[in-house]
């Protein structure tokens, strides 16, 4: 990352002694009002709820009891495995994995078109992708709920050009959701990529043309093994925050479809009330989060050595 | 010797990229020409009108708006400003001081709030909020903006500023400056396109959110995000349509500026 | 630099005192009181008004006890709910005599179970739950909750259901034929077997989008409130509220007196306020329910007092909401978290 990086900028000592203190206010605001609030929900994940909102400070495990076994509607059965919070996890992550890649089959070949453009133009197209990113997450949501309605415009136009004779109910599916995630954050997926094709070697593919490879195979042998991590670095940026998203879900699913960000809410927004279950869920998702990053962290450390 | 096939064309990647683009803005671009729909029903096309552009500045729900907007807009500018002016202290710290203790833990909590999910955050905030007996309001919203809105802030100006060497202020120095005239008559000029589009991410980053600042809101607060979307819930309306074209409009403005500050820069040099 | 900061932080503290005189805080149902009667009122007290809203009386009851208490003035809260939250002590008490206008109550309305003699609340508005269905998409007899929760063929997958277990929960027990807050572990199975098969039936769980999806077709049945559906029918939806033989919910929404509301004096004008007939009728022809206030007949849109939703045939069985106990309520939560966690 940035601080890492090698060069002489960055090894300059010219303001010495100064580190600490420039950075104390980094340490104080994240410190105090991120790292902290994690802590504190990471405590309130074991206290006791208390009934429709709140808790009372007593030490337990229920709410990952709760999240784990399925002791019955009444709570006296002997305790079986509870799938359905882990099966709305595994949705999640597996909606947010499809969008991821949707993504990579849209953004990959966007990324390379754009690389292979000449110079003076790359950033003009560049731009053109991270617009809609800057424009806000829950107008585009509402838009696309917009486009994709039963009677909007898509099936109007489809209707009309006759492709389809019935209109297409895509509102309140799980499609809705995984088009809403891709929608959300493919030009995460287009810079990153873009970024690693434009370091990439051309002499390499003509090496491989001139041995007869047709473009194709180059292509799986050869480039996508060299912009591998740039590949792996847009997936996470989106897959990671698709997987905790609200308002894909909630806007695009009908908030029939059940995924991690909307369980959590409904514990401290909606009925649910019960702010341990959401804390402990929280603690799960971020858990789930920071060991993708690891893993990823780890990986890149061993390209590298 | 020409090779005999063009090793960077693949058949259908041109035509996936215009898929991708006509995917990013069909539905932007459809929702801005609704805006101008002069028909109640949103489905429905009757003719060219700005009667829902002035509906948002005059209408029943044009106060709602205009508070949310300024709540908004003076959140966005407080956040964005301040995280950027901590963002600039902490990359002079991280490009020019050595090596301190705790320069790697600090770089890792710089990114922290791109790493936690937004749900993660949201919830730890109103826990906090709550616990420390914080009454919820602007100022909650303020600083739960301010937080995630320092690593945007943060990406822009450590970019830049790998790429100014350090020898101008080494002269100054040599000419007897103080450090803090190094810095201020020297680097901090020098970082400048960078300052700016920092702030204006971070500015946007602000003007963006909506799940957090859900969380940690209190009574009566809007901002427009949430404004927004407690009105969309009953259903696409359209002076929502008009409003979001608005917020639309001004996003891009900001990026364009951004865009072309960031290039600016790098052309000077 | 730190002069930008302290400065910055010391104008948005500025901003966001809020304890100055002349406020009113109120926590409401969404699209239920009219933006120019809250203008009127602000303008004839000088007070400025803030309101924010919710969809459903748990949501209410979650709201105010994630925030901190002395945030709102007032709330408006269903009949069971304005009970549930006197339990929890989050209610305010007021005399008679602080309310010029209490005599305008109507007599039947003033000793209720949930509020005896009116101590915390006043009556807002009151109607009924059921559903509507369009008559375009399905032709047959309406009359019964079959067509929610065992929908025939051309309804299903375009139901849309309320996001609220009270209500939801209580249709369903009407269905059953089987008492509110039961503890009979066959009956509390036989409604959580009946929800999650009917599931599969339904498209959408929502509240603040109940009239807009029948409106725009997207859902062609849908549980709906009585002045809800009635807007919906204005607006151009082909429904009809249907009165269904195995029994309807009514309620009556009430404005509540916080704890600790930061604008006593306030709040008391407000619902004063409220109270004046040509003001409940303004909200009645807004929102197109019943009020609860002697004299507005006078006021009413007549479209409105002889609506099909709110002059239902004779024989209906209607009944409130009840507030279980906890035990009890626990296991109908279980049973609603149940059916929203499931795919």
């Amino acid at each position: 990352m940035a601080g890492a990086a090698p060069g002489g900028a960055s090894r300059s000592e010219i303001y010495r002694g100064n580190g600490p203190r420039l950075m104390l206010p980094i340490w104080v605001f994240i410190g105090i009002f991120l790292v902290m609030p994690v802590v504190m929900m990471a405590v309130h994940s074991f206290l006791t709820k208390e009934f429709r909102g709140g808790v009372i400070w007593e030490f337990t495990f229920a709410a990952y009891d709760q999240f784990f076994f399925d002791r019955g509607l009444f709570g006296d059965e002997p305790p079986k495995i509870e799938w359905t919070y882990i099966g709305i996890f595994w949705r999640s992550i597996w909606q947010a994995g499809l969008a991821t890649v949707f993504s990579l089959l849209i953004g990959f070949p966007t990324a390379w078109f754009i690389a292979t453009r000449k110079p003076n133009v790359r950033p003009g197209w560049l731009f053109l992708i991270t617009i809609p990113y800057w424009v806000n997450l829950l107008i585009r949501t509402v838009s696309m709920k917009f486009l994709i309605r039963d009677t909007g415009p898509l099936n109007e136009f489809l209707l009309w050009s006759g492709v389809i004779s019935e209109p297409l109910s895509l509102v309140n599916t799980n499609f809705a959701v995984q088009l809403g995630l891709f929608y959300s954050y493919l030009p995460f997926m287009v810079l990153p990529v873009y970024a690693a094709v434009e370091r990439y070697d051309f002499s390499l593919s003509e090496a491989a043309a001139d041995l007869y490879s047709d473009n194709w195979t180059t292509l799986r042998l050869v480039i996508l093994p060299v912009v591998k991590p740039g590949i792996v670095a847009g997936c996470i940026l989106v897959f990671v925050p698709s997987l905790g998203a609200f308002l894909a879900p909630d806007l695009l699913g009908g908030a029939k479809t059940f995924m991690i960000g909307s369980l959590i809410e409904e514990q401290f927004k909606g009925a649910a009330g019960n702010w341990p279950f959401g804390a402990a869920a929280a603690m799960i998702l971020l858990a789930i989060v920071l060991g993708v990053l690891l893993l990823h962290a780890h990986a890149q450390t061993r390209v590298e050595r | 010797m020409a090779a005999p096939i063009d090793i960077r064309r693949f058949t259908g990647f041109r035509a996936l990229t215009i898929l991708c683009l006509v995917v990013l803005y069909a539905p932007l671009v459809i929702v801005a020409i609704y805006s101008f729909n002069d028909s109640t029903s949103i489905t429905r096309w009757g003719g060219l009108s700005f009667k829902w552009y002035f509906d948002v500045f005059s209408g029943p729900e044009a106060p709602k708006f205009r508070a949310a907007a300024i709540n908004s807009f003076t959140i966005a500018l407080g956040a964005a400003t301040c995280a950027t002016t901590i963002a600039t202290a902490a990359a002079v710290a991280m490009h020019r001081t050595g090596r301190f203790r705790g320069k790697t833990a600090s770089l890792a909590l710089i990114n922290l709030p791109l790493m936690v999910p937004e749900i993660v955050t949201a919830v730890a905030s109103l826990i906090f909020f709550i616990s420390i007996g914080f009454k919820t309001g602007v100022m909650t919203i303020f600083i739960a903006h301010l937080v995630f809105c320092i690593p945007f802030a943060y990406l822009p100006i450590s970019a830049r500023m790998q790429s100014i060497p350090d020898s101008y202020e080494q002269a100054a120095m040599d000419l007897y400056a103080t450090p803090w005239e190094a810095f201020r008559l020297v680097l901090l000029p020098l970082m400048v396109p960078g300052i700016l589009s920092g702030f204006l991410l971070a500015f946007i980053i602000s003007l963006d959110d909506f799940l957090i600042t859900n969380f940690v809101k209190g009574a009566g607060i809007e901002t427009l995000p949430t404004a927004i979307f407690g009105s969309v819930k009953q259903g696409v309306k359209p002076n929502i349509m008009a409003i979001s074209t608005l917020l639309l409009g001004v996003s891009v403005v900001l990026v364009t500026l951004s865009w072309f500050v960031g290039r600016a820069g790098q052309s000077k040099r | 630099m730190k002069t930008i900061l302290t400065s910055t932080a010391l104008a948005l503290t500025l901003a966001s005192a809020s304890d100055a005189e002349g406020k009113l805080s109120i926590y409401h149902w969404f699209e239920y009181i009219p933006q120019e009667l809250l203008d009127t009122f602000a303008a004839e007290y000088d007070v400025e008004v803030t309101m924010d809203t919710f969809d459903s009386n748990e949501a209410l009851l979650a709201a105010l006890k994630a925030g901190k208490p002395g945030e709102y003035d007032v709330a408006v809260s269903g009949d069971y709910m304005v009970q549930i939250m006197a339990d929890e002590g989050m209610l305010n008490t007021f005399e008679p005599s602080e309310l010029a206008n209490f005599g305008n109550i109507q007599d039947q309305l003033v000793d209720v179970s949930f509020d005896p003699g009116r101590k915390s609340s006043i009556p807002y508005q009151w109607g009924s739950t059921s559903f509507s269905v369009n008559k375009e998409v399905y032709g047959g007899p309406l009359e019964s909750l079959s067509l929610i929760f065992e929908p025939p063929a051309e309804l299903k997958g375009k139901v849309n259901v309320l996001d609220t277990s009270g209500e939801t929960l209580t249709l369903a027990s009407l269905y059953l034929d089987i008492p509110q807050c039961s503890s009979d572990r066959d009956q509390l199975k036989a409604l959580n077997t009946l929800v999650q098969t009917a599931k599969a039936d339904w498209a959408s769980f929502g509240s603040d989008v109940a009239k807009d999806v029948l409106v725009s077709g997207d859902a062609a049945a849908g549980m709906i409130w009585s002045g809800f559906s009635a807007k919906a029918r204005g607006e151009g939806a082909p429904i009809e509220y249907v009165f269904p033989k195995e029994g309807m919910i009514v309620w009556m929404d009430n404005v509540v007196l916080l704890k600790d509301a930061p604008n006593r004096e306030n709040a008391l004008k407000f619902m004063d306020f409220l109270l004046e007939p040509e003001n409940a009728a303004a909200v009645t022809n807004y929102a197109q329910y019943t009020a609860g206030v002697k004299g507005v007949e006078a006021f009413l849109d007549p479209e409105v007092a002889n609506s099909p939703e709110s002059n239902p045939p004779e024989g209906v069985k209607g009944v409130f909401v009840e507030a279980c106990a906890q035990d009890v309520q626990e296991m109908y939560d279980a049973i609603w978290t149940n059916l929203k966690k499931l795919a």
